[in-house]
């Protein structure tokens, strides 16, 4: 009998690898973090068994090394996610990520009346609740609650 | 809070606001002048609103100030496709000072971003108009002689006001006791009552005013509009509760005002006008003061 062929997804030697992201968000991680933009070997995987979100996905980046402040964008569409950081085959850090104070250029105010909807201006949210996130928009002043979020 | 936009009246602190309308009081000692002489101030008004805008004019006139601007933006270069940062850049370059209404909200906090001259929010949609709230305060402490430990009453559409969701947010730094008279669809949204509850300030809530309005010390009247009821017959059962007539005033407090930012329309019946707990007009006089205040600090020369 035939060995079935494992395509393997290899471990990497220096990068990040983030794990437990929700397999319907995997693409807005990709955009959010410029993943598209960049010419570091990547490989994901999604639709992935898991206990805690159903279907997940991951993502491996070789060489790429986040900081905080950028890995937080994620925290609007995949707030479990974990960062194990490769150095050397090992992992060296473990990180999970945070929701940042102030959410800039990332969601969309849902006041249709807001300036952001109407003209080219960068939406910016101050956080005002974290736990079932809550965006208060700092032009229209309006809040912006989680069943409502759309990710630009 | 000289060269500082006023967006919005979370932007004051207590101690500036009490000195706006100190500074204000001067003003209605001497409401002439020249210390705007050399000023040009613009006023854009990108939708109609009378009232505020000659308010504002008037402020800038009677200190010798100059004004540019347009009342209506369809008779602005708006009407040909500029955008809002296009027409803020360009007006900052002609003057010191721009006054703006504009329909859409957060349209004055961009201003206020892209602009190299202090920007004046006069009314941003349904969010913010902080220079009415502004001459609210000043109503009510002249009015009172204090703004500690009131008893204010907003009486109509409390959902949708803007100048009652500000003005209650302004007077719940000096421990006020709120009641909300209104009918059961335009309540006062939660968040507001949340905010009161987390700093423990008390309030309450009332479909009907007559049996409790002794207690009153500012009864704040808004419109109770026909398009804001789902059902037109809701609109019928309640649009007299919220009248205010001469007769109940018998029994209210000496010291009792009534304001109300105008335009009114049928809330407070004309046979209040004439007595002297009607103060709706004075108020209007008082927002002249008050702006010559908030122009005269933000551009410095007071």
């Amino acid at each position: 009998m035939k060995e079935p062929k494992q395509l393997s997804v290899s471990a990497i030697e220096n990068g990040t690898v983030i794990d437990h992201i929700p397999a319907k968000t995997l693409f807005k991680v990709i955009q959010i973090l410029g993943l598209d933009h960049i010419e570091n070997q990547i490989t994901f995987g999604t639709n992935l068994e898991s206990k805690k979100l159903g279907k997940k996905a991951i993502i491996k980046i070789s060489d790429k090394f986040f900081e905080d402040e950028d890995i937080n964008r994620i925290a609007l569409v995949a707030p479990e996610a974990k960062l194990n950081i490769i150095r050397d085959y090992e992992v060296v850090e473990k990180k999970v990520v945070e929701v940042p104070d102030i959410i800039t250029g990332i969601a969309k105010c849902m006041n249709p009346k807001c300036i952001t909807n109407h003209e080219m201006v960068k939406t910016r949210f101050r956080v005002i609740s974290k736990k079932s996130v809550a965006l208060k928009c700092m032009y229209c002043e309006k809040i912006t609650s989680e069943e409502n979020l759309q990710i630009i | 809070m000289k060269n500082k936009s006023l967006v919005s009246i979370d932007d004051l602190s207590n101690d500036e606001i009490i000195k706006i309308l100190n500074l204000a009081e001067e003003f209605e000692k001497k409401p002439d002048g020249h210390l705007l002489s050399g000023k040009v101030i613009a006023t854009l008004f990108f939708e109609p609103s009378t009232r505020t805008r000659l308010s504002f004019e008037s402020a800038v006139s009677r200190l010798g100030g100059k004004i540019v601007g347009f009342a209506d933006s369809s008779t602005s270069s708006v009407s040909k496709g500029e955008t809002l940062k296009d027409t803020i850049i360009t007006v900052s370059n002609y003057c010191d000072l721009i006054v703006m209404r504009h329909p859409l909200e957060g349209s004055a906090r961009y201003a206020s971003e892209i602009s190299r001259v202090p920007v004046i929010n006069a009314g941003d949609g349904a969010n913010q108009h902080p220079t009415q709230t502004l001459l609210d305060l000043y109503s009510i402490r002249k009015t009172q002689g204090t703004l500690d430990n009131l008893n204010i009453f907003f009486v109509g559409d409390l959902k949708y006001g803007r100048t009652v969701h500000s003005l209650m947010m302004a007077m719940a730094r000096w421990k006020t006791t709120f009641n909300f008279i209104s009918p059961e669809e335009l309540r006062m949204p939660e968040e507001y009552k949340l905010y009161l509850e987390n700093i423990g300030l008390k309030y309450y809530e009332h479909t009907d005013f007559t049996e409790i309005i002794s207690k009153a010390d500012i009864i704040y009247m808004t419109r109770v509009q026909r398009e804001r009821f789902s059902d037109p017959i809701e609109y019928e059962k309640v649009k007299n509760v919220y009248v205010l007539r001469n007769s109940m005033l018998n029994n209210t407090k000496p010291n009792l005002k009534i304001l109300h930012p105008l335009p009114r329309v049928n809330e407070i019946h004309i046979d209040v006008d004439d007595n002297p707990k009607a103060y709706y007009f004075e108020q209007t006089l008082n927002g002249v003061y008050v702006r010559q205040s908030i122009l005269c600090s933000i551009l410095g020369v007071k």
